[in-house]
């Protein structure tokens, strides 16, 4: 884990209200997993008390990418940030996704950006498998043509149907499920609560496995200050708080105690 | 407030007497960080080198294991931040079990933080506490406005804080530091009420009352409704509180309340402060501390100055 002054290399802008940036950080880099997030300080802020954490996107050759969706005051000040400007970086932190499934499908589900982690996940399985892609409208489906690449099987859902199937992405994977009941997948989902609970749900009815990644507000991001913690089943059968931050953000779908 | 003693002048004040004795506790330098900001040590320790800081306070341990509050917890601010974690804590006996060997390897003075919800159970932690090695000294939290009972209703009333603080010195050798709420008409009045009951040393200040409503929904924003501010927000409270609390008792004063550079940490001192503590800012920088540091002592050389203890309580009259 490193601390580290990160140049922005390069914003991309995938959509309105979407950015992609690529920041410089051999450290991080060189030992991000998928599903691990840095801990981003923007400069210049000073009212800004606290850190915001971003999932990783991409890591290679000294760069990662982040990809978000500017939805309040930490992703707004950092939509203004240009190539050349530095933020500081604390990663990679948390607990990523386990990436060894010998033999079995990975199927991934992804809600708007919760893509980011799985599209870095897809690049470091050693299978091939199937992504659903959902959100609100078509502005809101992301990282397609990362897929494309990696010849994966795409399937998109949108709640307006302006792409793909028309509905909750979790529905277009239940449906993929009951017809292929011969193919025993690990899921892999990251997305809004409501979807990751769904995903739990057809998870658990079917006996599979699925590693879910969650999004939380966080304070410190390494498991001091217990504001992001969420509600989990020990392997003993008691209740009680894990953190996100730092026992997560990934958990199995049975751990996680849904409110 | 621009930050001048930023720790960029590397080479400045070499020979300076940076270490403190506070009621007993030999620290390297006055600049500790603060309970609930540093988990129980490990949660940094790859980002900090801990043997440098002048002390740690552990999270608030009580009797028993609690469970905490529901979220949310926390709620940035513009300048800082409200919580409401309700003092989470895996209970003196797992602390000791699953922290202390740890904190034990590291050449830092380890200061419990206790809390309880009745004085008997004030009594039980520190009991328990009493023959472990490697800790320096206890925190007695008499202010957290984040439990309904306990906490902050014997940091209110001098008498409740007073029988608190004399139960537990009955109990303990460790150095007995009761941290104080700035939410009281009187500062000196607490900070005398807790000296005369034995108090070795006092620390100031807890957060601040406080709240936030989402307006969209009309909802407040912590699932506990209130919670406790820190931050850059508070830090000028502190710096009163820490004088009005300085000129009233003899005991050594651990100042703190929204330290994010030097700066603020040699304000609190001239107030009276005899070491310092960092909060909130751990969350931003980790390397706060070390940076205050550093800050002191380019502050001290600039200032023809030798010692770091000769900083407390230099405040001048107007």
């Amino acid at each position: 884990m490193n601390i580290e002054q990160a140049q922005i290399k390069e914003v991309q802008k995938p959509g309105e209200q979407y950015r992609i940036i690529v920041l410089n950080c051999p450290a991080i880099a060189g030992s991000a997993a998928p599903g691990q997030f840095v801990h981003m300080l923007l400069p210049g802020l000073k009212d800004i008390t606290l850190r915001r954490p971003f999932s990783i996107f991409k890591a290679e050759d000294g760069n990662i990418a982040i990809l978000y969706k500017i939805v309040g005051r930490g992703t707004s000040a950092l939509s203004m940030l240009a190539a050349g400007d530095e933020v500081d970086l604390m990663g990679p932190l948390g607990k990523g996704f386990p990436c060894d499934i010998a033999g079995e499908i990975p199927v991934l589900v992804a809600g708007g950006y919760g893509v980011a982690p799985l599209a870095f996940l897809a690049k470091r399985l050693k299978t091939q498998g199937v992504i659903f892609i959902g959100g609100a409208s078509a502005a809101d489906i992301l990282c397609v043509k990362e897929f494309e690449k990696l010849n994966w099987e795409i399937r998109i859902a949108t709640e307006d149907g302006s792409m793909g199937d028309k509905g909750l992405v979790t529905e277009v994977l239940k449906a993929w499920l009951d017809k292929n009941p011969e193919r025993r997948p690990v899921l892999y989902a990251c997305g809004p609560d409501g979807m990751l609970k769904a995903v739990s749900g057809l998870a658990v009815d079917r006996d599979l496995k699925a590693w879910l990644s969650l999004d939380k507000h966080m304070g410190c991001g390494v498991g001091a200050c217990l504001a992001c913690v969420q509600k989990l089943k020990f392997p003993d059968g008691h209740t009680g708080w894990g953190r996100v931050c730092k026992d997560g953000p990934v958990f199995e779908a049975r751990e996680i105690v849904w409110n | 407030m621009p930050c001048k003693y930023d720790g960029n002048m590397s080479n400045a004040g070499k020979n300076l007497d940076m270490t403190v004795d506070l009621a007993g506790i030999r620290m390297k330098n006055p600049v500790m960080v603060a309970s609930g900001t540093f988990g129980y040590g490990p949660e940094y320790a790859d980002f900090v080198n801990l043997s440098e800081l002048g002390a740690i306070v552990v999270k608030g341990i009580s009797a028993e294991p609690c469970e905490g509050n529901p979220v949310p917890r926390m709620v940035e601010v513009k300048s800082g931040l409200v919580n409401a974690i309700g003092l989470q804590n895996p209970g003196v006996a797992k602390f000791i079990k699953e922290y202390m060997p740890f904190l034990r390897k590291h050449d830092v003075p380890v200061i419990v933080n206790i809390w309880g919800k009745s004085v008997e159970e004030y009594e039980r932690v520190a009991g328990c506490l009493n023959d472990v090695e490697g800790i320096a000294g206890l925190e007695v939290n008499i202010s957290c406005p984040n439990i309904k009972e306990g906490g902050i209703a014997f940091g209110t009333d001098p008498k409740s804080a007073g029988r608190v603080v004399s139960a537990v010195r009955k109990q303990t050798r460790l150095t007995l530091i009761p941290k104080l709420s700035p939410n009281v008409p009187d500062i000196g009045v607490m900070a005398r009420a807790v000296e005369d009951a034995g108090a070795d040393a006092v620390s100031l200040i807890n957060t601040m009352p406080a709240m936030v409503i989402d307006i969209e929904t009309r909802k407040p924003v912590l699932a506990n409704t209130v919670g406790g501010l820190s931050g850059p927000a508070v830090h000028p409270v502190a710096v009163k509180l820490v004088w009005e609390a300085w000129k009233a008792v003899k005991i050594p004063i651990i100042g703190m309340g929204g330290i994010t550079c030097a700066e603020e940490a040699i304000e609190l001192m001239i107030a009276g402060a005899s070491a310092v503590a960092v909060g909130t800012a751990n969350f931003t920088d980790p390397s706060t501390a070390s940076r205050v540091v550093k800050g002191i002592r380019e502050y001290l050389a600039r200032h023809g100055m030798a010692c770091v203890k000769d900083l407390t309580g230099s405040i001048k009259t107007r």
